[in-house]
């Protein structure tokens, strides 16, 4: 058999389990650390400081009953959970996540050189956000399918978020493009090895804070949550969903908020490069629970936003910046 | 092998996909075919090595497609089957023949020429991208250009159409001030 070919399999089944452990263990932290911030305790009562939660979580989602309504279109309905999950993974595929791990299988006495991103192809950054733009297929699909007025109300503000945020996503990771002159991810934490005055976040904080508000859109979290805001739409997409089918939009959202934040720790924070002492896996690790943690953070302390909100900050203020910062870059870049 | 596979299945996929495009009476179905036909188009770039027209076409449809969900969203009621009030049997034929008679032209067109060449040869040392950046900027300068001036103006005259009231939100708006704003 061909190396690649195992090795890819392998990495992709490691990531696969990883990432949705993560996602489970994500909805644990988010309500610990949004307890935390309103002063409540959160989950508590399964297990020690309530982390069998997600273990509970997870056996009430596999044995709750699988509704589809009956006026609802049910090839559709069952489909698009399985866009939210699948395009998020595949998503992933593309991050170089660590390090090119090698090192020596102990009995052959062979050495084994093991790159840490799934495919690595050279236009990396278009791929992942492309796919996961490709995600918001699924609470649109859902919304329509099945048959609510809610629903309906949750689909066309998810095409309302997306005609918002896509072209500020773009337009703000355009200039980083331009200065490492790549679109691979890898050129880019390869452009930020030396330490952390390279990191692009002190030549682009511009593009940085656009690039974190699109990304906030882009995962569909406070303050953009407009799909599914319990308190104006009931549960927006998701409100005749029940069961796996539930859980997988939630495995996905959870997926996406990982992912972006690897981009945002490899695009802008230096990527798994050496911080001094501190290995490249320990910072990248640090950088990406810091970014989610941030997106926890905002989710307590913001109210979200107005579908009509969302679209005049992204047209008429972010926009605009997102073009300046890239005509003021291309004028350094190229008489500099 | 792995490449064989990739373009029988996604042959198979795509073409079926656009027949439920264009044979299907449910909005849903079709936009939804449509979606993933297009989608999976970008495969075709991917196994041909041109990764970034890949991703281009992979972005661009994703977003064009999903503005059409809008229009549909707007104008049918997505769960039930669509009426179509079209009776006018000349018109279907004159489409279908036309459409018939060029997609001979097109499939017959290798045979009748000798020599296939490529215009432009592409750099050897280019990654993927920089061969696209080389050949638009420099042989196709002048179609770019002329295409960039046309989105310009397309743009324009959007913004033109659904600008009139583009200060007023409806969201903010009281009830009452909008119907006499509205003169109904």
């Amino acid at each position: 058999m061909d190396p690649l070919l195992i090795g890819t399999v392998l990495k992709s089944i490691i990531v696969l389990s990883i990432v949705s452990a993560l996602a489970g263990f994500g909805t644990y932290i988010e309500r610990k650390v949004l307890a935390f911030m309103q002063r409540r305790l959160g989950p508590t009562h399964v297990g020690p400081f309530g982390l069998l939660q997600i273990a509970a979580d997870g056996i009430k989602l596999f044995t709750k009953e699988d509704i589809i309504p009956s006026n609802a279109n049910k090839l559709i309905f069952s489909v698009a959970p399985a866009i939210a999950a699948a395009t998020a993974f595949i998503a992933i595929s593309a991050v170089p996540l660590f390090h090119t791990f090698e090192f020596t299988v102990p009995v052959i006495n062979q050495l084994v050189i093991v790159p840490s991103v799934i495919a690595d192809i050279n236009i990396g950054i278009l791929f992942v956000l492309g796919m996961m733009a490709a995600g918001l297929y699924a609470p649109l699909l859902a919304g329509m399918a099945q048959a609510n007025k809610w629903g309906i109300i949750g689909s066309s503000r998810t095409a309302v978020q997306f005609l918002s945020y896509e072209v500020v996503t773009g337009l703000s990771v355009m200039a980083p493009i331009m200065l490492v002159g790549s679109l691979s991810l890898i050129d880019f934490n390869n452009a930020q090895a030396d330490g952390v005055g390279s990191w692009i976040v002190w030549q682009q904080p511009v593009a940085f804070v656009l690039f974190l508000i699109a990304g906030f859109a882009e995962t569909n979290r406070t303050p953009f949550d407009l799909l599914e805001h319990e308190a104006e739409v009931v549960s927006g997409y998701a409100t005749e969903y029940s069961g796996l089918r539930w859980g997988m939009f939630f495995i996905g959202e959870y997926a996406n908020m990982i992912t972006i934040s690897f981009l945002l720790a490899i695009i802008f924070c230096g990527g798994y490069s050496d911080i001094g002492f501190v290995a490249g896996w320990l910072a990248m690790l640090l950088k990406v629970a810091f970014f989610f943690f941030l997106m926890l953070w905002i989710r307590a302390a913001w109210p979200h936003v107005r579908p009509d909100q969302l679209m005049w900050l992204c047209w008429k203020v972010l926009m605009p910046i997102a073009v300046i910062n890239i005509v003021i870059t291309g004028l350094v870049v190229m008489l500099g | 092998m792995f490449e064989l596979i990739a373009f029988y299945t996604i042959s198979v996929l795509t073409i079926g996909l656009f027949l439920v495009t264009v044979l299907s009476k449910n909005v849903l179905y079709a936009m939804t075919a449509l979606a993933a036909g297009m989608s999976l188009i970008s495969g075709y770039f991917f196994m041909l090595g041109a990764d970034f027209l890949g991703v281009v076409q992979l972005i661009v449809y994703v977003g064009a497609v999903m503005a059409l969900y809008a229009f549909g969203m707007m104008f049918f009621d997505v769960t039930r089957d669509i009426k179509e009030k079209n009776t006018n049997g000349a018109v279907v034929f004159i489409i279908a023949g036309s459409v018939a008679v060029m997609l001979t032209m097109i499939f017959s067109m290798p045979l009748g020429i000798n020599s296939i060449m490529t215009l432009v040869q592409p750099e050897v040392n280019a990654t993927n991208p920089e061969a696209v950046g080389l050949v638009l900027f420099t042989k196709y300068l002048v179609p770019f250009e002329v295409a960039a001036v046309m989105l310009l103006v397309a743009m324009i005259g959007g913004i033109i159409l659904a600008g009139k009231k583009m200060d007023d939100s409806l969201t903010s708006t009281e009830d009452d001030k909008i119907i006499d704003t509205e003169g109904l």
